[in-house]
């Protein structure tokens, strides 16, 4: 037997002109968690889906325990005992616990049999990996954690010795990442191995044995953990020196430019997402929005960007108020001077179908200067498109390209450059580094402190809570909803983890 | 963490794949003809000829391929959009309200470039206003446009039915149809355009209607992609959220796509009604609203390529007809047969072939490059 769970030898992937995968070698010893990080492009994916069976490696071999395998697909994978947890959770929502880790290992067409078995055999391994978990809850019902939990014993159940994860703490608290990092010592120690591929440098510090860097294409190095630093892997992902901390000075916040009042928003389901909110952002500060996705941000950007309708609430903008509760107008709201960098570039920022100069416009393309009459002036779209490519150095520089065609950095640069350069007094951001490269991270936060500098009013929301710390002037934190606190960034990371859980929200009410 | 993207060449993409496509096809069509016990080669030789073999074929052709622009063209404009616009048929049976109300009224007093102007903007009125209501209740009601439209070509076909019998139809007329046009209500047909390239026209009733369509693709282009207007419609048909993060007004924008789209589909009845038969009968549309689909997705909604495709189709029809005239064993139906193969492996499958092509290029792709590397 071979000391090595994965060996994986000379793996070539292309796709067409895109060479994703460069002659890759990995070595992943039994027993070990393995880190995989890279920046976005760099080919992490395409080597995890070659592993795991989605595609097939134009050339190279892969060994599973010193046993040369073949893995056509998926199914091949996972009776070569690889399981994948992936980014987005493959879970039937309206399903049990049970009945999802069953799907697809049901073993005959009448169930009642199956059940009692796969009950029984989900007890001995939450036993044994501490894991516990109610079998037959509903999945919808689960903390994003717990279902995480799910997910890996999914795996486990279909007798996966090796066990990929790809961003797993992207939706989870610190405090259910913790946990998740616990529960994967707790594999290892039972002999399983895990990779685990991420961008977030700390993770891979605070957790892996071994960690191998990928950057473009290539597989550029690969160090015991214990003997490397988040300084060397940062450079060695980028391929230069990265400044991870931003420098920013002191902010001299002015006049409030956005009010926010008692907002309420429901949604088509008649949930309470945003329950009672109300906040001000001055001129020249940043006001950082934390907390986990889904408890409300992205409904509370909505709602003031006038894409979605609130309940109740009054919003004010530049001292004159928005009607809120009406069917809401992006387009008179950009006029009014708000500028908004939104949390899903690839479905509300951008149409990636269309050519980057027409994305450049987009929600713009009322202007004069792109058109006298209801006619478009190609010409003047596409040099307009093109003096911000050069501004943001938006790569590669041309505006005719389809906007997919752009790597994840790029195609955000777009979006920042289309509403930052609109010079607006507001600026609410998204998620403004979600998908984005090391580099151009960097880049991303530079311009955010630049506009703040200039005496703009920025609300920014992040669920990375090291961007809201390093960016915001005030942090406030968003639970269930509503409010759950505010702290000024230099609050510990504990303190913000436990806003973010609730925790404290518990403790008012008890009291 | 992002796929990355395979991309084709522009030829690849718009050339070769379609022409695979209709290769299979034409292939799996001439299994048919084996079946049916005639000479597949044979047959395909009867039908290009009858298509293009004589300036009378080529007239009836490009008469044929007329119809198809223009629903070809209005069934991609409301695709842009997002939408499904599945009753062209009935939109453009219904324009021919318009033209036959503008024949009837001016073509004793009125040249034909008169009656012309009237009979297309009477049209497009007619076929907008039929649009109209679907449009509405999308836009406005959040009925699907699917099953609208599709009730609304029934609608049309028993109103047009009536029209005819109780509006059109003069006394002691038997059939449901108008009175043939005078002078002032024909368009007249072009033969010195078929005759600067040496070709006669015969009988065919290639006609003015065919510039009209030409006219209308390049309007439509620019529509789409030079205006303001056709830029809201991408963004809509695309990415919905996207046009409402950008603050347009996709109410509006689905209602004037509609209209759009049944103007362009009133347009065809000038075809049949001032350009052939001088009168409006029942069933001019014939089913050309609905081969405008086929013609839409095989010309990828782009104005070159619907031409390019309503010439197909225009061939496929002329060129089956002369093919049940000369195969006595092959009859209309098996025309219907050959029709409905193109627009299966042309449109429904046309995503059959791609992964093996991109594989194809994928490959050449690298060894070009691993030669480029070695040199």
């Amino acid at each position: 037997m071979s000391d090595f769970a994965i060996e994986l030898k000379g793996i070539d992937k292309r796709f067409g002109a895109v060479h994703a995968n460069k002659n890759i070698n990995l070595k992943v010893a039994k027993g070990t968690i393995h880190g995989i990080i890279g920046e976005n492009g760099a080919g992490k994916s395409t080597l995890m889906s070659i592993l795991y069976g989605f595609y097939q490696a134009d050339s190279g071999e892969i060994f599973i325990s010193g046993q040369k395998a073949n893995i056509k697909d998926s199914k091949a994978a996972i009776s070569a005992g690889i399981g994948m947890v992936h980014q987005h959770f493959m879970l039937v929502e309206n399903f049990s616990v049970l009945e999802n880790i069953m799907l697809g290992a049901e073993e005959s067409a009448i169930l009642t049999k199956g059940i009692t078995k796969a009950r029984a055999e989900l007890k001995r391994l939450e036993e044994q990996y501490e894991m516990e978990v109610d079998p037959d809850a509903i999945i919808e019902e689960l903390p994003v954690g717990v279902q995480q939990r799910v997910e890996i014993l999914k795996a486990i159940y279909r007798k996966a010795d090796i066990l990929i994860l790809d961003e797993p703490t992207g939706v989870l608290t610190p405090a259910e990442a913790d946990h998740l990092f616990r529960i994967l010592a707790q594999l290892k120690e039972q002999g399983k191995t895990v990779i685990l591929i991420t961008h977030k440098l700390r993770e891979i510090m605070a957790i892996t044995d071994e960690v191998s860097v990928m950057r473009r294409g290539e597989m550029v190095a690969t160090r015991k953990t214990a003997e490397t630093s988040v300084e060397e892997l940062a450079e060695l992902m980028v391929g230069r020196r990265v400044l991870l901390r931003v420098e920013k000075g002191e902010a001299s916040p002015g006049d409030v430019k956005l009010s926010v009042r008692n907002l309420t928003v429901r949604d088509s389901r008649g949930v309470t997402m945003v329950d009672n909110v109300s906040f001000d952002v001055r001129a020249g500060e940043i006001v950082g929005i934390a907390g986990v996705a889904g408890n409300g941000q992205s409904e509370l950007l909505e709602a003031i960007a006038g894409m979605r309708s609130a309940t109740s609430g009054t919003v004010t903008l530049s001292g004159q108020p928005v009607d809120v509760t009406g069917p809401g107008d992006p387009a008179d709201m950009r006029k009014r001077g708000l500028a908004h960098v939104p949390e899903d570039r690839h479905h509300t920022g951008l149409v990636l179908k269309f050519e980057e100069a027409e994305n450049a416009m987009l929600g713009y393309h009322g202007d004069r200067k792109f058109g006298q009459s209801f006619l478009l002036d190609v010409e003047a779209v596409r040099k307009d498109a093109m003096e911000k490519i050069e501004q943001y150095d938006i790569r590669p520089p041309n505006p005719r390209l389809k906007t997919a065609n752009f790597s994840g950095g790029n195609q955000q640069k777009i979006v920042l450059a289309r509403e930052m350069e609109r010079n607006p007094d507001v600026l609410i951001i998204g998620q403004p580094t979600r998908g984005v490269d090391v580099g151009a991270i960097e880049f991303i936060h530079k311009r955010i402190i630049e506009m703040r500098d200039q005496g703009k009013a920025i609300l920014l929301v992040s669920v990375e809570l090291d961007e809201i710390r390093s960016l915001s002037d005030r942090i406030i934190v968003m639970f269930a909803g509503r409010i759950a606190g505010e702290r000024n960034p230099d609050a510990s990371e504990g303190e913000l983890g436990l806003l973010m859980a609730g925790v404290e929200n518990k403790l008012e009410a008890a009291e | 963490m992002s796929t990355p993207f395979a991309k084709l060449p522009g030829w690849v993409e718009y050339a070769l794949i379609p022409l695979v496509n209709l290769a299979v096809a034409f292939l799996v069509a001439g299994i048919v003809v084996v079946f049916v016990g005639e000479n597949p080669l044979e047959a395909a030789r009867i039908m290009i000829t009858g298509a293009f073999g004589s300036g009378e074929g080529i007239g009836f052709t490009l008469y044929y391929a007329t119809y198809f622009i223009f629903t070809g063209l209005a069934v991609a404009v409301a695709a842009h959009a997002g939408l499904f616009n599945i009753g062209v048929e009935g939109q453009a049976y219904v324009g021919g309200i318009g033209v036959a109300a503008a024949c009837l009224t001016f073509d004793q007093s009125m040249p034909w470039y008169l009656v012309f102007v009237l009979a297309s903007l009477g049209s497009m009125a007619f076929g907008a206003l039929w649009a109209l209501i679907p449009a509405w209740l999308q836009a406005y009601r959040g009925s699907h446009i699917v099953i609208t439209t599709i009730m609304f070509n029934y609608i049309a076909s028993n109103l047009m039915l009536y029209m005819l019998l109780n509006v059109f139809k003069p006394l002691g007329q038997m059939a449901a149809q108008s009175r043939t046009f005078e002078p002032g209500g024909q368009l007249p047909k072009l033969d010195w355009l078929l005759s600067i390239f040496g070709l006669d026209i015969g009988g065919a009733p290639f006609n003015f209607s065919f510039l009209v369509a030409l006219v209308a693709a390049f309007v439509v282009w620019v529509l789409i992609w030079r205006t303001r207007l056709g830029y809201e419609m991408r963004t809509m048909g695309f990415q919905p959220h996207a046009a409402r993060f950008a603050g347009m007004k996709s109410k509006r924008i689905i209602v004037i796509a509609m209209l759009i789209s049944g103007a362009l589909a009133g347009l065809m009845a000038l075809n049949p009604i001032m350009g052939d038969q001088y009168r409006i009968q029942q069933d001019f549309v014939s089913g050309a609203g609905f081969v405008g689909i086929a013609v839409a997705l095989m010309g990828r909604s782009h104005p070159v390529g619907i031409v390019l495709a309503a010439i197909l189709f225009g061939m496929l029809y002329q060129g089956g007809a002369e093919l049940s005239f000369d195969m006595p064993e092959i009859t209309r139906d098996m025309i219907v047969v050959i029709q409905g193969l193109v627009i299966l492996f042309a449109g429904a499958l046309e995503h059959m072939f791609r992964p093996a092509i991109t594989a194809f290029f994928a490959r050449l792709g690298k060894s070009r490059s691993e030669a480029a590397a070695g040199a």
